[in-house]
């Protein structure tokens, strides 16, 4: 033994003890801060029946190349037991550009799937009934658009969209602070999200218009707290902004989802996620004081941590994932993606992307985990974590507030600078040796055979943008002229955007060209490089 | 002659996973090195625009969505046709073994990918200082 003490911390920081016991939860009161599943203020989980009556989704995110080929992946997960979808979209339509701009070049359908215009989302979905099928769609800035590709593609398979079910990831606060891909400047991003609520309280009632997203703040490098505390933070400001608009905190409250990190430290995790439903549960009840109990209760999906995945001895990988993907499911989450092996070097394989969704498959029907709701609750520790989570993450939401809000506290840099400080701390203990990653900093061999990656084919670019020339020919330009001016008015006259640009979709309009009529009026953002 | 060396240091392309690239910039600067960091979102002539106005003596780049094939040979013909071949470039990022060889093979000096300490990729940057100026003065080796 060393004479040096060891101190045991987690990943927030937090010093944890030897073992905890009825003295460290003396104040915890069942009825007031637990409750039943599904009742207030949701501790426990938000249904009274949980993975009982229903499992979770189990949703792998997806997409690479052209249309086609993620089609033929989302046939491929489907078989293999996958719930629900969920469009990863590549690197030009998250910026809202056409494939064929200079800009564009090199990443188109390199690291998600490339969509142009209505034709390539209604090939995404050839064969996979939309009434059917829950879609998520990871995408923020031109969320509007690729929202309305998606109705329309619903249109044209004969759904209603009453029928239809699905996330629309739509969170700009986190770009600005983590993710940064976007658009505009947040007050107009913030108003093209009201549009979309709008739209989806009136005509798609069961589709959630938001996934208010922690996780991409985590994979920059937060920690858990942080994670916790930006995201119900982002959270509230959302709820707020769309009060200010008209709407009523009860018709798009429930509809909200969330969408969080399953990191290493398995009992911090667990903990975040049941302060989490505490934490927003009594802050909307305290802000806005809605009636339908619908409207406090945290829905989330959880996808495992990519960041903690290592390039060396991948198939190490597979495990964390497992560990990962447990804590998720014993917080309760209510869809899941697990991570691939091989996503510290790719896009995953279909026999990587097979294991990881395999590993769900066997904590649901192997591990008897779902047999009973929330079987953490009631742990000396587990409780005192996630006490001591909430209280951490209210006191950020204290400073969010004395600063004017998170619209103002990015503009200064707060949250952004306290993830780049938590990361630099992070990579400071891995590389010291505080940390131990197993394969990297410890138990490292020579690397063997790689494992097999999937590629992207070459010409992947080149034949998106033939078929982006051919159908800009064959459509009618009057008709997108007139969307697009439609859209100009109504943007410029600060207009509800919804019908214009399902009016530009429905006329094949692009994704670059109705962006750039967004780029045009509201003006672009830009972020002042700093470290 | 212990000159400073001065690296630029920039997302390319479009993706913004900046938490590598700004541990990377912090790093070199702790470390004693001058970094002018460009932020993300920037194309290959902006970076090499940027590189021959500062006058650095190596470019790193960080590429988390698989375009770096693209975007690294731009680069090295952008830095060629300007003749600033003694330029150093070199990056990180989500990018498999295969195309590190390739990379390498156009005229990328080092890809740094998750998991290499960050002293590593100091010693690298202290390493090239000096090393330029004579190479400049062999513009001919295309």
């Amino acid at each position: 033994m060393t004479a040096k003490k060891r101190v045991f911390g987690n990943l927030s920081g937090t010093e944890i003890k030897d073992v905890y016991g009825p003295q460290d939860i003396q104040d915890l009161d069942h009825a007031r801060d637990l409750g039943s599943p599904g009742d207030y203020p949701f501790t426990r989980g938000v249904y009274p029946t949980m993975y009982r009556r229903r499992l979770w989704t189990m949703r792998q995110f997806a997409g690479f190349g052209a249309a086609e080929e993620t089609n033929r992946r989302y046939h491929y997960l489907l078989k293999h037991g996958n719930t629900g979808l969920s469009v990863a979209f590549d690197m030009p339509t998250l910026m809202g550009y056409d494939s064929d701009l200079p800009k564009s070049k090199g990443e188109v359908g390199r690291c998600g799937v490339a969509v142009d215009s209505l034709a390539d989302m209604e090939t995404l979905f050839r064969g996979i009934p939309l009434d059917q099928v829950s879609v998520s769609m990871t995408i923020n800035g031109p969320a509007i658009v690729l929202f309305a590709m998606y109705l329309v593609a619903a249109e044209r398979q004969g759904v209603d969209f009453e029928k239809l079910r699905g996330t629309l990831q739509n969170d700009i606060l986190k770009e600005y602070i983590a993710q940064k891909e976007w658009i505009c400047p947040p007050a107009p991003a913030l108003k093209l999200i009201n549009d979309t609520i709008r739209f989806c309280v009136e005509s798609v009632p069961h589709y959630h218009p938001i996934s208010i997203s922690g996780y991409h703040i985590r994979e920059a490098g937060s920690t858990a707290v942080q994670e916790l505390a930006f995201t119900l933070y982002d959270g509230l400001t959302y709820v707020g902004s769309g009060i200010e608009t008209g709407l009523k905190v009860d018709d798009f409250a429930p509809r909200l989802s969330f969408f969080f990190n399953a990191h290493n430290d398995f009992f911090e995790e667990i903990a975040k996620y049941r302060a989490a439903r505490r934490l927003w549960a009594t802050e909307m009840k305290r802000r806005f004081s809605p009636r339908d109990p619908a409207s406090l209760a945290l829905r989330f999906h959880s996808q495992t941590a990519g960041c903690t995945l290592t390039a060396q001895q991948p198939h190490n990988n597979i495990i964390r994932v497992t560990l990962q993907a447990l804590a998720a499911v014993l917080g309760g989450t209510q869809s899941l993606h697990t991570n691939s092996l091989d996503e510290t070097l790719a896009l995953p394989s279909e026999e990587a992307v097979k294991i990881a969704l395999r590993t769900q498959q066997i904590i649901a029907h192997e591990s008897g985990v779902p047999n009973t709701i929330d079987p953490l609750g009631g742990s000396y520790y587990v409780e005192w974590l996630t006490n001591r989570m909430e209280a951490e993450a209210k006191a950020y939401f204290d400073k969010l507030d004395e600063t004017g809000g998170m619209a103002r506290a990015i503009e200064l840099g707060f949250p952004q600078s306290e993830i780049h400080r938590a990361a630099m701390a992070y990579q400071k203990e891995v590389e010291s040796g505080e940390r131990i990653i197993v394969g990297v900093n410890a138990y490292a061999e020579r690397e063997g055979r790689p494992v097999k990656i999937l590629k992207i084919k070459p010409d992947v670019e080149r034949r998106q943008i033939l078929r982006l020339k051919e159908r800009k020919k064959r459509r009618s330009a009057k008709r997108v002229t007139g969307a697009l001016e439609w859209l100009t008015r109504a943007a410029e006259q600060d207009e509800y955007l919804m019908p214009p640009i399902l009016e530009a979709v429905r006329a094949e309009a692009t994704i670059g060209e109705i962006c750039g009529v967004v780029r045009r009026v509201y003006g672009e953002y830009r972020e002042t490089a700093a470290v | 002659m212990a000159k400073k060396p001065r690296v630029l240091i920039a997302k390319i392309g479009l993706d913004g996973h900046d938490r590598g690239v700004k541990i990377v910039a912090r790093a070199l600067r702790d470390g004693g090195i001058e970094v002018i960091y460009l932020g993300i979102h920037n194309t290959p002539e902006e970076i090499v625009s940027a590189a021959m106005q500062e006058d650095v003596d190596a470019i790193g780049l960080s590429v988390h969505s698989a375009a770096h094939m693209t975007l690294f040979k731009e680069v090295l013909r952008l830095l060629r046709q300007r003749r600033a071949t003694g330029m150093v470039l070199f990056g990180g990022g989500i990018i498999p073994e295969e195309d590190i060889r390739a990379l390498k093979k156009l005229g990328a000096k080092e890809i740094f990918t998750p998991g290499r300490p960050r002293q590593e990729i100091i010693e690298f940057v202290k390493s090239l200082s000096g090393s330029r100026r004579q190479k400049t003065k062999r513009p001919a080796s295309r």
